[in-house]
């Protein structure tokens, strides 16, 4: 039986694993490499990097980065932030990954999701989303959630799947660093609707969390940072739990 | 001992070779006939589409030369279903070495199947020492089929090829490279054949 996948989630900042609450106030959590060799070794499914400063800093910091962690370990892992060309995307596959995550280039540009589908496969492309409950109901929200957009969650959702996305990863900006758990009805109503892996991320407070967005949420994984980073749930214990529950793990 | 990678622009090249360095074992990344006959063991990877990638393997002449190899070959992923007669994936004639046709997941499930599944039913010794119900990292929409040349099997929704071995040549769907530890032994035991 195909496992839900936990996915420990580093925030990189020159180098570095940060994690804000509600993406504001960074603070340091660790070597990236070291922390993905510990996470792997604790039975972690896959591991994502999310370079939030990408856009403004040198991509060779990253890309020695992401080389370093595809040498050392075994597992899965996608790289985020700042990929808005093929060449971006093309440069990180060579360098050892073997997803990017994008998110305010496809709203930009829709079509830079056929693009990478067409050049490296649905495998490789794992549209981000972040959205925010308004008063006229889920928008997707850019630049870690400062700027509000007037396209609608699901809409938007339909569209990257469409488009050829293979995954995506659904933030909830109303959840994230609440540590109230995930967005379960809305990750719900995602699964329902499309065809393709849902990961949710925002919200991961305690193992039960993890239950709830596996069975009443729907999702096919769930990404989590500081809950990781800070050893307040250890992996081992978050699988052993969820297997007790019935709940399908690699463990 | 000479480790052939074939590097034709359609494998994640990069991983498959950190896992072998990972080893203690450093491949040759090629297209180069001459270096990928004389290998000892040859590692044939893929991702993306099966049509592209059968596209690029023309276009280095490797479509001719890999069905001619005589020492172990090692097919992985995408280099598994290359290696059948036919892809549904942009309707596509293969390499022919394995007698099926790779087919499209009809499933009510979630496409690609994505992430860690089990794997039993094992006839090869590339599972030699692995415990039945281990799980591998799987990625991919289209599947082969179960056929004679099966020697492990996966379920998602139908029961699949998770390897197959004909002669010389090997081939999981899952990816070794990135299957944690159990990965790891899978390919050191092929390296080891």
């Amino acid at each position: 039986m195909l496992s839900k996948r936990i996915i420990p989630c580093l925030d990189i900042k020159d180098g570095r694993t940060v994690k804000g609450v509600n993406f504001v106030g960074l603070r340091d959590a660790g070597d990236p490499v070291d922390l993905a060799e510990i996470y792997s070794k604790e039975g972690a499914d896959e591991l994502v990097f999310l370079d939030i400063t990408a856009t403004h800093e040198k991509r060779k910091t990253l890309l020695d980065l992401v080389k370093r962690v595809a040498e050392r370990i075994n597992i899965p892992f996608t790289v985020g932030g700042g990929i808005s060309e093929i060449k971006d995307a093309y440069a990180l596959l060579k360098a050892g990954t073997d997803k990017i995550s994008v998110n305010s280039a496809a709203v930009k540009n829709p079509q830079l999701i056929n693009e990478l589908h067409n050049n490296f496969g649905a495998q490789f492309v794992v549209v981000a989303i972040d959205a925010k409950y308004t008063d006229e109901g889920w928008k997707v929200h850019l630049r870690g959630g400062r700027d509000r957009t007037e396209i609608d969650l699901f809409d938007w959702a339909r569209e990257v799947e469409q488009r050829g996305a293979g995954e995506i990863l659904f933030t909830s900006m109303d959840h994230d660093g609440t540590k109230a758990g995930f967005a379960n009805k809305e990750l719900a109503h995602l699964s329902d609707s499309l065809s393709i892996p849902i990961i949710a991320s925002g919200g991961a407070g305690n193992m039960e969390h993890f239950k709830d967005v596996f069975t009443d949420g729907k999702a096919d994984a769930a990404l989590a940072a500081s809950i990781f980073h800070f050893k307040e749930i250890p992996i081992p214990e978050l699988k052993a739990y969820l297997k007790g529950n019935n709940i399908p793990v690699r463990y | 001992m000479n480790i052939a990678l074939i590097d034709y622009g359609a494998g994640n090249v990069q991983s498959v070779k950190y896992a072998l360095n990972r080893l203690g074992y450093e491949p040759i990344l090629t297209k180069n006939h001459d270096e990928i006959c004389s290998a000892d063991k040859v590692i044939f990877p893929g991702v993306g589409s099966a049509k592209a990638a059968m596209e690029q393997l023309q276009q280095s002449g490797l479509d001719k030369l890999i069905p001619t190899l005589k020492q172990p070959v090692l097919g992985i992923c995408v280099g598994m279903q290359l290696m059948c007669k036919y892809s549904h994936e942009g309707d596509v004639k293969c390499l022919g070495i394995i007698d099926t046709e790779v087919k499209r997941f009809e499933v009510d499930l979630k496409i690609p199947h994505m992430g860690w599944n089990t794997v039993s039913n094992f006839n090869s010794v590339l599972f030699n020492n692995i415990e039945l119900q281990e799980q591998v990292y799987f990625v991919h929409s289209y599947y082969v089929p179960l056929n004679e040349n099966t020697v492990a099997v996966t379920q998602y929704g139908i029961e699949f090829s998770a390897a197959v071995q004909k002669d010389n040549f090997y081939a999981v769907q899952f990816h070794t490279e990135k299957s944690g530890e159990v990965g790891s032994q899978i390919l050191k035991q092929f390296l080891e054949l």
